[in-house]
């Protein structure tokens, strides 16, 4: 516990908040690297999952592909990146895109797929034009899905990016690299214990939002206790996809 | 190539010792996620607990916990047992709604039925419900496998041996083959593993093979009505496809 007097010592002591190595600037710093990357990754990821889940076709390449990606560790992928372009922000830029792909095309075609097919063809049969069913039918209802894949993508960006301080002096795991070089436990119990903070927030802001974008319809009439259960599961409200882990 | 030739060794036995601290994280997680997740399954508010309890341990970055580790447990930072114990926490966070999920798959008729033969709880989980959901648990089991062998390079960050070590050495050395050898036997290791968990899988629940082929013909029939009804692992494999399978589809 003695440890963690000194934590909170080095977290509450105003030295560490000012100049380009203070807490804020790498937490400012982390945090805009966490969003950067996935929202590029997203604006790779989703169109081509909504594309998939859609049309139905090439599911099972991309379910291939992105489970080969997620097997790839990300210290490797890192390291190896850093040694082709160098010390400094493109690796871990590249790095993280990559890594963040996976769970963001996952959640924007499971989205597609978790809708009841039903409704879909309901919407066909009312006339609606494919774009219309995508935008008014699929993507509301398997919005939910999409974020959770987001969500996940950015736990593991946000893990990941301490690792990245490896390879680039930026974010918070500068505190945590630092402190293991000047053998400073204090620093580094520190830094973790932002880092844990910062991952638990977006966590639970992603979770909220997750929530709040159910569509009200879906929530509503929810039928109790049907004896024959829809053959596609209804979209699953709040639980993140589960990816593997960083 | 030259590299990776003169130092086989080395490669070997990072290998190993890369399965020695992969082994005991997947089999505890799965050990102590099975009690967990019966309990997350059997009333609604150790559910709602257990659950987001696991979600949260599942949110915390890998780096940091093996540094917060040491203090809270009082193990050696360095030691292989503070990244086995992380690991472990990884794998059961992931593995406890799994099981959860995968017993509660299991048909309410099925149960009664076995009630109604005779079974005791106890012997209606062991012989009833847990077989049933063993195509789910597998599933799960399979995401855990490839996520701790992955993740177990990240302790060669703080000097703990891995195949990670390869990461961190071949980076301060600038040997690009050495940091390619080390994805490619991680990922080598995953599949290895993985395939030894759907290897396992099969042996244990020997219908599930006829089963599968059943089901996937089916498929192109019936994405109407019937797989709702049927009994439990054409369904509940589906379900736990949507939620854990993205991990690797061999």
């Amino acid at each position: 516990m003695n440890y963690f007097a000194e934590a909170i010592a080095w977290l509450t002591d105003p030295a560490n908040y000012i100049g380009p190595s203070g807490i804020p600037t790498r937490l400012a710093e982390h945090v805009q690297f966490t969003v950067v990357t996935v929202l590029i990754a997203s604006a790779i990821a989703v169109p081509i999952g909504f594309l998939i889940g859609h049309t139905g076709r090439g599911r099972g390449l991309a379910v291939s592909i992105s489970g080969a990606f997620r097997s790839i560790p990300t210290l490797g992928l890192l390291t190896l990146v850093a040694l082709w372009v160098g010390i400094g922000l493109e690796a871990p830029y590249v790095a993280l895109t990559i890594l963040a792909i996976p769970p963001i095309l996952a959640g924007a075609y499971a989205s597609f797929e978790a809708v009841d097919r039903r409704t879909i063809d309901a919407a066909r049969a009312v006339g609606m034009s494919e774009l219309q069913i995508v935008q008014k039918v699929e993507i509301p209802l398997g919005l939910p899905l999409l974020i959770g894949g987001i969500r996940s993508a950015i736990l593991q960006v946000v893990a990941t990016a301490t690792l990245a301080a490896y390879v680039a002096n930026f974010g918070l795991g500068r505190f945590l690299f630092e402190g293991a070089k000047t053998l400073n436990y204090a620093e580094m119990l520190g830094g973790s214990i932002i880092v844990i903070l910062l991952a638990l927030v977006f966590d639970g802001v992603l979770a909220l939002v997750q929530r709040l974008v159910v569509p009200r319809g879906v929530t509503a009439g929810r039928p109790r206790d049907v004896r024959s259960r829809p053959a596609r599961s209804r979209a699953v409200m709040g639980t993140p996809i589960e990816e593997g882990k960083n | 190539m030259t590299w990776i030739l003169s130092n086989l060794d080395m490669l070997g036995e990072l290998t190993l010792v890369h399965l020695a601290l992969c082994l005991p994280a997947i089999v505890l997680s799965f050990l102590i996620a099975l009690p967990l997740g019966w309990l997350a399954n059997r009333y609604r508010l150790s559910r709602g607990l257990l659950l987001s309890f696991c979600g949260l341990l599942y949110a915390i970055p890998s780096f940091p916990l093996l540094i917060v580790l040491p203090i809270l447990v009082g193990v050696e930072i360095r030691s292989a047992a503070n990244l086995v114990i992380a690991l472990t926490i990884y794998g059961v966070a992931l593995m406890v709604r799994v099981v959860a999920d995968g017993l509660a798959a299991v048909d309410t008729d099925v149960r009664q039925s076995a009630v109604a033969v005779g079974f005791s709880g106890w012997s209606a989980f062991w012989r009833v419900e847990l077989p049933l959901s063993g195509p789910v648990l597998v599933a799960g089991i399979r995401v855990v496998t490839v996520s701790t062998v992955s993740l177990a390079t990240v302790g060669a960050i703080i000097g703990i041996q891995s195949l990670g070590s390869l990461f961190v050495d071949g980076f301060q050395r600038g040997i690009q083959a050495e940091i390619v050898s080390g994805i490619v036997l991680t990922i080598a290791v995953a599949l290895a593993l993985d395939a030894l968990v759907v290897g396992i899988g099969r042996l244990v629940m020997p219908w599930t093979r006829r089963q599968k082929r059943n089901s996937k013909g089916e498929n192109h029939l019936s994405d109407g009505d019937l797989s709702g009804e049927s009994t439990v692992s054409t369904g509940s494999s589906r379900d736990a496809s949507t939620s854990a399978e993205p991990a690797v589809t061999a």
